[in-house]
């Protein structure tokens, strides 16, 4: 028995000896753990000998980097030079940048010939370059031309097509083969093809064309604009049409789409698809087969239904009401459409492969559009309903952003080409991508105040900087005694008495020459004084001695306390982009007379902080001298008045957010004298009778003009005023951090 | 189990002797180790099938040992590349489909050896960072081992350097890969693209349609939306470590570290060099080292002798010259040194610069402006070159450390193509860890001042105090822009009072049950919500009069991203339930006000309920407590601004003011601050 079992234990033992020896692995894999065996994939192997493998190339290799190429530098760039033809075209072959050198970045239209019709938009573009800080009327100072021929409309079947483009542009002295010239085109190509050619050679001149192809497109070289209408405003531009943040920002309509089908030719493949979406609910695509002369010869079973439907919705109602527009091709890669979406707040949803989006150099459209590809509108639905909803609110109000930015009048579209060309011939000085599409977008940020974000007032929050914790104090003083009155020592002594003071400094813009240094008072602050013009556009002049990121802007008269400019200066640090103040004024429309008017009268509302007393950023220093046009400076000199109202239209254009006002003492700055009409505590010069009615109607009138200039009215209203934490609280005085803000 | 059977009936013979017990048991052994052996034996000598699959994870292998392909001499060579490739032309995109994950799969073709006629080798297998590369794919989510199901294919044929391939062999073991269908859907990755003597800048292997990751692309073989442009790898990065160091100013200001320059570059340097002095540093290859001492690890000028890459990190501005090629692997090591590249390359594509955004890392200067550059970087601000000293190190780690990185990118390229409503964003591909963290992105970026006429919503939170809550009913039906009014009702075992009860108010009046008595209730997003504006208020606040609410909602329009607020101490109706206790009351600064009076965006309800990081909202809900802190924190999380309080009527004359406290609150994070 007993060895019986000794046996049958020997057994055993040999025979799961066996068992694992043979089979272990496999039933560890196969048995206990299938299931995870099931999934576990089979991957890239990882080789025994895996760290003897060479390298791709050896250090010295890399290093050397081949022989150092026998062709020199200087010679391959001249051959680029010479030997570039249209196609191959790219800044650093075709274009003359020793041309922008000495005068910078200047624009030369053609002068118009006479006999030469000139369509309606094309006469925008021109008088947008026109208007434009870059534009010179000398051709030898300017760094790039622009033809007065009208090149927008080259489909020969249309009534705006130009004949004999090529040998007028061959007979111009100025052409030099195209180099250096920038070329609008709107349509070109013509039935059955529609393809990119002009009808004439373009030589070396870029094109600024829209519906761009990629593949005819030259990187770096040509820009893609929109497709714009012949209605398109000169200036200003309506706003969006986005009015709040709703969430869920769903609206009626998930997706739609109102327009043709095409039933035969370039683009019917798209078109003729639309309709497979519908679904009578939150997806609406209509199409109608009426388009051209013979629709009714290709029309099929679908057409007389589809006709039908398609009058039941209202184009304009469906963009209103939905949150997707469908933008696919047309017979051309661009449609009116994609603007039409983008103004409505209606994300659009891009169809149409191979287009070149507009300005895709400068803007990043996957922020703002879908980019759907034609070859999968069946898979749209679905990926649209995954995208989650703030994503969705974010694309809302980055269209909004962009339409506004870069869309809404020709004038922006034109500028916006201006300036990425100026941007490539100096990379270093230029806007980075991030700049382009965040607010408040590429225009009103200037590369050549500064390349370094955090000199703006705009990225504080977004790239983590706050704005610095020093401010400068600008005091303009203008009397005409010439020596220092009692109110401008008063001011020195409060404003240098602030721990955030970093500097002083007077804007001498008397006739007489500024009192010597040692009448000046002692402070503990730094303080110098510059020897003005008499303009008043002077005073946002960029002065290098401004050297902090606030300038506390001041009259001579101004009274403040040091309370009250530590207090506004604190919150101006939580609002760097506005203008932060004390007296205010407000706008408003008068209906009789049809005009805006302002006012100072005890309002419940405000829309200008007067620059008398104000902190802003000195960023719009820049902005004012560099960014307007010099006619509104001429404007503000010659009336010697109204130069507060220019920097607050300005940064209300900018900022699209009113100022703010901050409290104030109660005692001062009550007189009589401000409420009559939209006095002007800023002028510096307080003798009565500068505050004549002639005065009153001139700073109506210039606020017209700006509004003109704008193309709207960009001041914004508000209804309050920012205090103190414990102001006026029933707490001891010794808690408050402003006490004297309440002292009688 | 025929076999098995038959032993069983054998089992008695062998013990006859046995107690019955025993034998059944020594029965039941004896088959189960039997039927164990016979399968394994079984799996053992199976076909096949089953082996294979098992040899790829397990069994250790050499390269060596991969399996040999023979090409024939007269096997087909694929097209040369088509430049007007693009994702619409010469993509497949249906091969990708509709998933949810929003990821491409990538399939890796198995590791041959390929000789020609002649059984000479056509290339070397494979190199370490090609295998590195291959490997890194394999592990991520985007590898598929189906060759059914994907939508990218990637060659194990290595073809990073061409100075070590045979053209037009390889381009005969491309053309005779399983699905290689003209390249179509094929990804190769080149850094070394181009020989003597011209040095093409991309890939000289006739490729068809396949994409190319290429290092060293210019503007004319660069294919715009289709090729990814990708850096040249630098071994060294992978030897040599070198810390981060912090920003600032350097020893030298420009410094150029490259060996193989052209003479007429040099020369340029070498005038910038005298005309700068000491700040600009032109080395070269030593002459004269010893031996055993590597060359590439040191460079010289003059007698001075230097360790490359650590001298890089003595420089604030480094320059990356083109040599030969366009791409250099120098830009590699300088970016690790957290040097600023000055790039002068004429028509050179940088890497990823579809998707990063070089001038925030980098100064690109043309070649013909080589001379004014000391100028041009000097003009550059100082607080800028920190940040891009930051920025040039923060794009080696994310996207030149390793063949990894480059790998990872690149495919995240082209999957952001594929399903571009998915897509990474500008910020998520360029903004540093630090930046990322210390920003924000204001979700309602977009300045608008909200309508009047659209109103707002007032949510009450209530539990049982019926009188009280009437009393605020009435109260708030008062202010005119209220457009609807939402009771919470958060007591489960009580039923809200009948319809006829409720106060007459103008506005509809909406009672929402909810299944649990949770404070977070009270910042849902209800449907019922239909305003921007969201009045959240206690049952027990009732001293606020309806101007001042009004106003309070005025102020809100104006800034519709934040909080705002009336005082705490409004709060002292009851506090029996609540035990909140606000002992510095009447200090200077705000930097909070309670959600038992406040306005705010409805979206911020959103992100309370759905995006709230960590358990917070679980932590309110279980201690019942806090909410509104949390709601305060989330709101200046996300927008970085401080709240508004709204001065309630007074002593004094002046109900139309608000206050603001000197300090915001701005990037408090939530994570830190429990």
């Amino acid at each position: 028995m007993q060895t019986r079992k000794k046996y049958i234990f020997l057994t055993f033992l040999a025979s799961w000896l066996l068992l694992f020896f043979f089979g272990g692995d496999q039933l560890r894999r196969f048995a206990f753990f299938s299931g995870r065996k099931a999934e576990a994939r089979r991957s890239w192997p990882r080789w025994t000998d895996r760290s003897l493998l060479k390298s791709f190339a050896e250090p010295e290799e890399l290093q050397r980097d081949g022989d150092p190429s026998l062709l020199s530098p200087r010679e391959r760039r001249v051959a680029w030079l010479s030997g570039s033809r249209g196609s191959r075209c790219r800044m650093e072959t075709c274009f003359d940048l020793s041309r922008c050198e000495r005068h910078g970045f200047k624009v030369f239209t053609y002068p118009q010939e006479r006999g030469q019709p000139v369509s309606e938009t094309y006469s925008k573009i021109l008088s947008s370059i026109e208007r434009s800080r870059y534009h010179t009327l000398k051709p030898e100072e300017a760094c790039l031309f622009i033809l007065s021929i009208d090149t927008l409309d080259r489909d020969h079947l249309s009534g705006h097509y130009v004949r004999d483009v090529g040998e007028k542009i061959r007979g111009f002295p100025l052409w030099n083969g195209g180099r250096n010239h920038l070329i609008f085109n709107l349509y070109s190509g013509t039935w059955p093809g529609y393809t990119g050619d002009l009808g004439f050679d373009s030589g070396q001149a870029m094109l600024a064309k829209a519906s761009f192809d990629t593949s005819s497109f030259r990187p770096g070289f040509d820009i893609s604009i929109p497709l714009f209408p012949r209605e398109h405003p000169q200036r200003g531009g309506d706003g969006g049409w986005l009015r709040h943040d709703s969430l869920p920002p769903k609206k009626k309509y998930l997706l739609v789409f109102k327009g043709k089908r095409y039933l035969t030719g370039i683009g019917s493949g798209t078109r003729n698809a639309l309709h497979h979406i519908h679904n009578g609910k939150d997806i609406i695509s209509l199409t109608t087969c009426k388009h051209g002369k013979d629709w009714e010869k290709h029309k099929d079973t679908r057409c007389d239904k589809d006709n039908v439907d398609y009058e039941r919705f209202d184009y304009q109602e469906l963009l209103h009401n939905s949150t997707f527009c469908i933008v696919p091709r047309g017979r051309r890669l661009g449609s009116f459409r994609f603007l039409e979406a983008l103004q409505a707040a209606c994300i659009p949803v891009l169809l149409s492969d191979g287009w070149e989006l507009p300005f895709a150099e400068a803007i990043d459209w996957g922020k703002a559009a879908v980019v759907g590809s034609e070859r999968l509108l069946l898979q749209i639905p679905s990926a649209l309903r995954c995208i989650p909803p703030e994503r969705v609110l974010a694309f809302q109000q980055q269209t909004q952003f962009l339409w506004d930015a870069y869309f809404s009048s020709v004038d922006k579209i034109v500028h916006t080409t201006l300036e990425i060309i100026k941007d490539r011939l100096s990379p270093h000085r230029s806007r980075s991508r991030f700049l382009w599409n965040a607010l408040p977008g590429g225009l009103l940020v200037l590369p050549d105040f500064s390349t370094h974000l955090g000199d703006f007032p705009f990225y504080h929050l977004r790239l983590g900087y706050s704005p610095s914790e020093k401010f400068t104090a600008f005091i303009r003083a203008a009397s005409q005694a010439g020596s220092l009155s009692q109110p401008i020592l008063r001011l020195i002594q409060a404003v240098s008495g602030s721990q955030h003071c970093a500097k002083i400094v007077v804007l001498w813009s008397c006739e007489k020459p500024p009192p010597p240094s040692w009448k000046w008072p002692q402070s503990s602050v730094p303080l110098s004084v510059i020897q003005g013009r008499r303009g008043l556009s002077d005073r946002f002049f960029p002065f290098g001695a401004i050297q902090t990121d606030a300038v506390l802007s001041l009259d001579e008269d101004t009274n403040l306390s040091t309370s009250e400019v530590d207090f506004a200066f604190s919150v101006w640090r939580s609002f760097p982009e506005r203008i932060v103040g004390f007296p205010t004024r407000s706008h408003f429309w008068d209906p009789e007379q049809g005009r805006w008017g302002c006012t100072s009268k005890w309002t419940n509302e405000l829309s200008m902080v007067l620059t008398a007393a104000a902190f802003y950023h000195r960023y719009y220093h820049s902005l004012f001298t560099e960014y307007l046009p010099a006619g509104l400076r001429e404007l503000v000199d010659g009336l010697a008045a109204c130069e507060d109202i220019l920097m607050n239209v300005l940064v209300a254009a900018v900022t699209k957010l009113p100022p703010i006002k901050v409290t104030q003492r109660k005692q001062h700055k009550e007189g009589v004298a401000q409420q009559a009409g939209c006095g002007d505590g800023a002028a510096g010069t307080p003798q009565p009778g500068q505050r004549s009615p002639r005065r009153f109607s001139q700073r109506q009138d210039c606020l017209n003009q700006l509004a003109d200039w704008f193309g709207y009215m960009p001041l914004v209203s508000s209804q309050l005023r920012l205090d103190p934490v414990l102001f006026k609280d029933q707490v001891s005085v010794l808690r408050k951090r402003y006490p004297s803000l309440e002292r009688p | 189990m025929c076999a098995s059977a038959k032993y069983n009936t054998r089992g008695p013979a062998l013990i006859p002797r046995m107690k019955t017990k025993h034998r059944i048991y020594y029965i039941t052994l004896f088959s189960i180790v039997l039927l164990g052996l016979i399968a394994t034996g079984m799996f053992q000598f199976w076909p096949h099938s089953i082996e294979s699959s098992s040899d790829w994870t397990v069994e250790k292998r050499s390269v060596h040992d991969v399996p040999v392909v023979k090409l024939p001499a007269d096997s087909p060579i694929p097209e040369r590349g088509d430049l007007s490739c693009r994702m619409h032309t010469c993509f497949d995109v249906y091969r990708c489909g509709f998933n949810p994950k929003n990821k491409i799969k990538v399939y890796i073709y198995s590791l041959k050896k390929y000789v020609d006629e002649y059984g000479t080798l056509v290339s070397n297998t494979i190199s370490r960072e090609y295998n590195e590369l291959l490997t890194a794919i394999s592990d991520s989510e985007f590898y598929t081992d189906d060759v059914n199901r994907a939508c990218l294919f990637v060659p194990s044929i290595d073809v990073l350097n061409q100075n070590a391939l045979r053209i037009k062999e390889t381009a005969q073991a491309l053309a005779q890969l399983s699905r290689w269908d003209r390249g179509t859907n094929h990804l190769l990755f080149n850094m070394l693209p181009g020989g003597p003597p011209d040095y093409n800048t991309a890939l000289d292997v006739p490729r068809d349609r396949a994409l190319l990751a290429g290092g060293g692309f210019s503007t004319w073989t660069y294919r715009q939306g289709y090729d990814v442009s990708i850096p040249v790898y630098s071994p060294l990065s992978g030897e040599v470590d070198l810390p981060e160091r912090g920003p600032g100013p350097r020893r030298y200001f420009i410094l150029s570290s490259q060996m193989a320059l052209h003479p007429e570059y040099r020369l340029e340097l070498e005038a910038l060099q005298a005309e700068n002095g000491d700040s600009v540093l032109v080395l070269d290859k030593c002459t004269n080292l010893s031996d055993g001492v590597p060359a590439v690890r040191k460079r010289c000028y003059k007698n001075q002798v230097f360790d490359y890459p650590q001298v890089l990190q003595e420089s604030t501005f480094c320059v990356v010259l083109r040599g030969a090629r366009l791409g250099q692997a120098v830009l590699s090591d300088v970016l690790q040194a957290g040097c600023v590249p000055v790039i002068i390359a004429d028509s050179y594509i940088l890497p990823f610069s579809e998707v990063l955004d070089w001038k925030r890392a980098s100064v690109v200067i043309p070649e013909e402006k080589m001379p004014e550059m000391y100028s041009i970087l000097q003009s550059i601000p100082q607080r800028q070159i920190e940040e891009m000293q930051r920025q040039a190190r923060w794009f080696w780690e994310a996207y030149f450390r390793s063949m990894k990185a480059i790998a990872l990118a690149t495919l995240q390229i082209i999957n952001d193509r594929i399903y571009p409503y998915a897509a990474i964003s500008y910020e998520e591909w360029n903004d540093p860890p630090a930046v990322k963290w210390s920003s924000v992105s204001n979700p309602l970026f977009l300045p608008l001042i909200p309508p009047q006429s659209q109103g707002f919503t007032a949510v009450v939170l209530t539990y049982d105090r019926v009188e009280s809550l009437f009393r605020v009913i009435t109260e708030v039906s008062k202010v005119p822009s209220l457009s609807k009014l939402l009771v919470v009702w958060n007591n489960q075992n009580k039923n809200p009072p009948e319809d006829s009860l409720w106060p007459k108010i103008r506005v509809p009046l909406k009672v929402v049950r909810t299944a649990e008595n949770k404070l977070s209730n009270r910042f849902f997003p209800y449907d019922e919500i239909e305003t921007e504006a969201v009045l959240a208020i206690d049952d027990d606040i009732i001293m606020l009069t309806s101007d001042e609410l009004q106003f309070g909602y005025e102020v809100w329009r104006e800034f519709p991203d934040r909080l705002v607020g009336y005082p705490g101490r409004l709060h002292l109706w009851d506090h029996e339930m609540n035990k909140w206790k606000y002992e510095s009351e009447w200090t200077n600064e705000v930097s909070m006000v309670l959600t038992g009076a406040a306005f705010y965006h409805k979206y911020f309800n959103y992100l309370y309920t759905y995006k709230m990081p960590g358990d917070i909202k679980n932590w309110v809900d279980a201690h019942m407590n806090c909410e509104d802190i949390a709601m305060n924190f989330l709101v200046a999380n996300v927008t970085g601004k401080s709240v508004i309080k709204v001065t309630p009527r007074k002593k004094f004359k002046c109900p139309e003011c608000t206050a603001i406290d000197g300090l915001s609150l701005d990037q408090t994070h939530m994570v830190e601050s429990y």
